[in-house]
């Protein structure tokens, strides 16, 4: 019943989103134009700064992420559609869940075309260690996003919403920051240093399990009046 | 409880008083000289600060799960005091740090750590100021996940800090710092409670209000 | 699917108050409504009727007192009963971006219900929808109404909660609403309606409630006496002031 009722959120935000197909456009839009101002901030003398590319692709993810997730729970707040949700026969945090998967398969095409966008821009071999990669975005999105949806739910009712949700944001998902960045750094500097990666994968893994069962716990108790 | 206040009141204020002397007749510290002496104060209200947040988590958590609105209130007035004594402790310390090593801001991973659970708390305090309705149960959940965060943060920013050069230096605590220390130490959280317990008054007064207010239109 | 709860036959106001901030909007309201019976909320504008509305339809909680289901709260019935409350609010709650059979065909498949397709072809074919297949965001507001309100019966719930239902209909819509308020009220489902259009629902309620001031008051019985649901509202409201 609980993934039924995740399918069938996820199943709904799609096929809205491949309608007009608006919030995957202009995140993807505005996620590379991030990368291209960072460029021009840090590149210097035709050579990459070291770790900026690790640290462009982050800051480019967790910004277009804060955008989606407004513009996805904007969608939610015209006609009160959440309420709707809510007054369902459905476990609530099967709600959260269906939002949450909604939000990362967005970031994960986001994804798709930043990573090797940073890879080209910055020389930076991105694809040499595949697999740890595309453990680190997966672990570090999802602890970014888990969060983030919670909060933007939480703040579909109330004043100054677009303002608030990154000030709410960011400083609690700094130790993913800085998990992605340094895990990311880890594998692209000289002299690889896979352990290093690993441990910096391991720590978002924890952070992923700790903050989603949180976020399940209180989703019910905030979003009631 | 009130009974106790105007006497604490007074200890606390006597042992603020007597803080300064038990600080200059302590011993200047090898390396640092005069200057290691805001340590009395900075550390201290970085305890604060960090016991108020926890405070403030816990708080949350009752109110969030069991909808009691003195924990509110206890939470409200833990989240303020964590961004001033969390304000205290981020004055001292690049004033100390910037005589003792020459900068401002060293990225060490306590200052760091530290720094972040102070803006997670002022985010709290923004969303209530500007949330608007309903925004009591949103700034639970988010010192409910600042306080879960601390680990999280303590430890990346550790880590993340392995790369820099470390320049802290370790203090051994000679027994005659010791008790300055301890003075100061026990100074600060009486203070704190004090603070806690005023703060509190002043939110349940103002709900009694409301409620009088309400009972009025019967 | 969500084990199906025994239904209830009543719906209860206990003593309910609720405030936001200082604004005390319903004050120690009680009011039991039964299967079977139409009433309609009447009231000048701010009077707090969404308010109770959304209190029936679990949306908010109360300030203090309660609400019963039949014998249960809410807390001790869990979400199934959920299940058999439906809601017309004043936002329509579906989907701008999806087209009408999408919209039903979603809240049916979350509802659980078995033979979703027959279901929706068949609200669609009441509401005048059935041919219609751009994105609800074009439809008139009428069609929107239409379409929500069959979205708010779709499950065939015991308690039909409804916020203005006759806003932006126009007369064969109108009537065909009427129709289906009878029709419910024959299945015996507990009907709480809102609305300002006293003249549309004359001889259709059974009950009628003013709700001023944050307090209610329950019009003359409506008996099909000489005096129509107007004068009585006016009588009351003027009793009260």
């Amino acid at each position: 019943m609980f993934l039924r009722t995740v399918w069938l959120v996820v199943r709904k935000d799609l096929l809205i989103e491949l309608r007009s197909r608006e919030i995957v456009y202009t995140t993807l839009f505005f996620a590379i134009s991030c990368v291209l101002v960072f460029a021009f901030g840090f590149v210097r003398d035709g050579r990459p700064v070291e770790d900026a590319a690790a640290g462009i692709l982050w800051i480019a993810i967790a910004f277009s992420g804060t955008l989606a997730l407004g513009r996805a729970f904007e969608r939610e707040r015209q006609s009160e559609t959440l309420r709707a949700l809510m007054m369902a026969p459905v476990d609530r945090p099967a709600l959260y869940v269906g939002k949450l998967a909604g939000v990362l398969l967005l970031l994960a095409v986001v994804e798709a075309v930043v990573v090797p966008l940073v890879a080209l821009m910055f020389q930076a071999p991105l694809f040499a260690h595949p697999l740890l990669m595309a453990g680190l975005l997966a672990t570090g999105t999802t602890g970014f996003a888990a969060v983030g949806t919670l909060f933007a739910a939480m703040l579909v009712r109330a004043r100054s919403r677009d303002v608030l949700l990154p000030i709410l944001l960011y400083p609690i998902t700094i130790p993913v920051i800085i998990g992605g960045v340094r895990g990311t750094a880890a594998l692209l500097q000289p002299d690889v240093d896979l352990p290093m990666a690993t441990v910096w994968l391991s720590m978002l893994a924890c952070f992923d399990v700790v903050f989603i069962t949180l976020a399940l716990w209180t989703f019910e108790p905030s979003m009631t009046e | 409880m009130k009974k106790l206040f105007l006497p604490a009141l007074v200890v606390i204020a006597a042992m603020f008083a007597w803080a300064p002397y038990a600080i200059d007749r302590a011993p200047y510290e090898s390396t640092m000289g005069l200057v290691q002496k805001i340590f009395y104060f900075h550390v201290p209200s970085w305890m604060v600060m960090f016991s108020s947040a926890l405070v403030c988590g816990t708080a949350s958590a009752v109110y969030l799960f069991g909808g009691r609105a003195a924990a509110d209130r206890v939470a409200q007035a833990a989240a303020e005091l964590t961004v001033l004594f969390g304000t205290i402790g981020l004055i001292t310390g690049p004033l100390w740090g910037r005589k003792a090593w020459g900068v401002w801001w060293q990225w060490d991973a306590r200052l760091t750590s530290a720094l972040v659970m102070w803006l997670i708390f002022v985010a709290y305090l923004l969303l209530r100021k500007y949330g608007g309705a309903g925004s009591e149960k949103l700034s639970a959940v988010v010192a409910l996940f600042g306080m879960a965060n601390v680990p999280f943060v303590y430890w990346s920013v550790n880590m993340w800090r392995t790369v820099h050069p470390k320049t802290t230096v370790v203090m051994t605590l000679q027994p005659e710092m010791g008790r300055p220390f301890l003075l100061c130490a026990l100074a600060f959280m009486g203070l704190y409670g004090l603070m806690l317990a005023a703060r509190v008054r002043l939110e349940r007064r103002r709900a009694e209000l409301e409620t009088l207010f309400l009972a009025l239109e019967d | 699917m969500p084990p199906r709860q025994p239904d209830f036959t009543s719906l209860s106001f206990v003593d309910v108050s609720r405030h936001f901030g200082r604004r005390r909007v319903l004050n120690r309201i009680s009011l039991c409504c039964e299967a079977g019976e139409v009433v309609a909320l009447l009231g000048p504008n701010g009077a707090g009727k969404s308010t109770l509305l959304s209190l029936a339809a679990t949306l908010l909680t109360p300030s203090s007192g309660e609400i019963r289901y039949g014998e249960q709260t809410m807390a001790a019935a869990g979400p199934g009963l959920r299940g058999r409350i439906g809601v017309l609010g004043h936002d329509l709650y579906v989907y701008p971006e999806l087209s009408a059979a999408e919209n039903l065909t979603f809240f049916g498949r979350l509802y659980g219900l078995a033979d979703v397709e027959a279901r929706v072809a068949a609200a669609l074919d009441r509401a005048g929808l059935a041919h219609r297949d751009d994105p609800v965001g074009r439809f008139s507001r009428g069609m929107r109404q239409r379409l929500a309100l069959e979205r708010a019966l779709l499950h065939e719930p015991r308690l039909v909660l409804l916020d203005e239902p006759f806003t932006g209909l126009d007369d064969a819509a109108t009537g065909m609403l009427r129709e289906r308020l009878g029709g419910l009220r024959q299945a015996g489902c507990i009907v709480l309606l809102t609305t300002h259009d006293l003249e549309t629902i004359e001889g259709l309620v059974d009950r009628a409630v003013l709700l001023r001031g944050a307090a209610l008051t329950v019009l003359d019985e409506l008996d099909g006496g000489p005096r129509s649901l107007r004068e009585r509202y006016r009588a009351a409201a003027e009793a009260r002031a």
